[in-house]
């Protein structure tokens, strides 16, 4: 049973390409693969003990203050997270700047605080919402790998595309400077989605 | 047990706000001389690759170590100067040059406190790093001058921001451009006219002007009053260093 909660989000079931949850931190942070995946790992934990505590919770919280406890507890882990990035990572935290901040607002982590802690056993809501930031993570890499290959020419800061190959040097090649831009985030998780959806036939909707 | 009475509701929330409140307290107190260290790095690395140096630091194992190490080798001397630019006592990494900002705009001159880093390089040149500090697009930008001992040419600069508009504003923290600075001179025989940045391009072989970024007015302008109002200050401090 736990394998099905941990997988479906991966795929079938993923946050960003099936459930469109989480599209503004996908298209503000997926420039580079490095901070992309620094904030993917955020999420993650912030989505998984989000859940977990929640779950703890859920039998104690008034109905009332349901979603201020829920901010409550996920402001408080993202400023850990953000604290300890800016200890450990801060070359990272500098990058993503008010990003870290603004996981709060993702909608991933409260969609699946309500839609699966607050009516589950700890551990079931604590896989569910690592497997949804893993689920979240697998995009926002796919779109950085993209973005950052075609935008800059290089993977995690390394130039992959050959030296003799750029128009500066006597080359054809030049980097599209269109992909940095957020609106080819947008252009490229619509690809994906396009991509997921010829591959699994039963997501498309009937008409 | 009714969850839903007002004397439970009330209680739970004091409570919830009250631990979560000491667990963070006790988590950014815990992590807080780790990040002020890398903050210092950051700023002693800023001042040294306006310089041109320490430029191993992306690859340094333990970059804090390597960063302090360089610093130490070849910052020779740093202090403060008042706005007639002679030497006052106080430590000038620790200056912040926000605070400075705030009295510069203010006209309140004579509270003026301005560090002064002078690094020496590997073949004895002499050179006087100066900070700079101003307001971007959407927030603070700031940098170091590094000017060779005729205060006057520049050797190098450095700039960074907090959060000016990437792709865009943010250009200016990249070496590209940075380097455009180099050779300029701030001073037009002996009148201080800064260094300005021309929308549309720079003439080629002026002294005292580089390219703006397209896309980017408002930083480039930004950037353009930071280094007049910063340099200007110092203006006294570097008329008595020719003078010497």
């Amino acid at each position: 049973m736990f394998k099905k909660i941990f997988l479906a989000p991966l795929f079938k079931g993923n946050p960003i390409t099936v459930l469109t949850l989480g599209i503004c931190s996908a298209l503000a942070v997926t420039v580079k693969l490095e901070p992309a995946m620094v904030m993917a790992a955020s999420v993650t934990l912030v989505t998984g003990f989000a859940s977990l505590i929640m779950s703890i919770l859920r039998n104690t919280i008034p109905n009332r203050i349901r979603i201020i406890v829920q901010l409550v507890v996920i402001a408080a882990l993202v400023i850990v997270v953000d604290q300890v990035l800016k200890a450990y990572a801060y070359d990272a935290s500098k990058q993503l700047s008010i990003f870290v901040g603004l996981i709060i607002t993702n909608c991933l982590i409260m969609g699946r605080i309500e839609a699966y802690a607050l009516g589950n056993k700890p551990i079931p809501s604590l896989i569910d919402g690592l497997a949804n930031g893993l689920g979240f993570g697998i995009v926002l890499t796919v779109v950085a790998f993209v973005r950052e290959l075609i935008g800059s020419g290089t993977l995690f800061d390394i130039p992959v595309i050959p030296h003799s190959w750029y128009v500066a040097n006597g080359g054809f090649y030049e980097n599209n400077g269109l992909f940095i831009l957020p609106p080819m985030a947008l252009i490229v998780i619509g690809l994906v989605i396009w991509v997921q959806r010829s591959i699994s036939k039963e997501l498309i909707e009937k008409q | 047990m009714n969850t839903n009475s007002n004397t439970y509701t009330f209680i739970y929330a004091s409570v919830l706000v009250v631990l979560v409140a000491a667990v963070l307290a006790f988590v950014a107190g815990s992590l807080k001389t780790k990040q002020q260290s890398n903050i210092d790095t950051e700023k002693r690395l800023h001042i040294l690759q306006s310089a041109h140096l320490a430029t191993e630091a992306a690859k340094a194992s333990n970059k804090n170590d390597y960063v302090a190490s360089q610093f130490e080798q070849y910052i020779t001397r740093s202090y403060v100067v008042d706005y007639r630019g002679e030497i006052t006592d106080g430590n000038a990494f620790d200056i912040e040059m926000k605070q400075q900002y705030e009295l510069l705009k203010h006209k309140l001159k004579q509270e003026l406190r301005l560090p002064v880093f002078e690094c020496t390089l590997d073949d004895g040149t002499l050179l006087y790093v100066v900070p700079c500090y101003g307001l971007g697009l959407w927030g603070p930008i700031w940098g170091y001058v590094a000017l060779k001992d005729d205060c006057n040419t520049i050797y190098g600069v450095v700039f960074d921001h907090k959060g000016e508009t990437p792709g865009l504003g943010s250009q200016i923290a990249t070496e590209k451009y940075a380097r455009q600075f180099v050779g300029k001179q701030i001073f037009d025989k002996d009148k201080f006219v800064s260094v300005s940045v021309v929308k549309g391009g720079a003439r080629p072989n002026d002294l005292h002007a580089v390219d703006a970024i397209s896309g980017g007015t408002i930083t480039s302008n930004a950037l353009q009053d930071l280094l007049f109002m910063s340099l200007e200050a110092y203006v006294p401090f570097f008329e008595i260093k020719t003078k010497q």
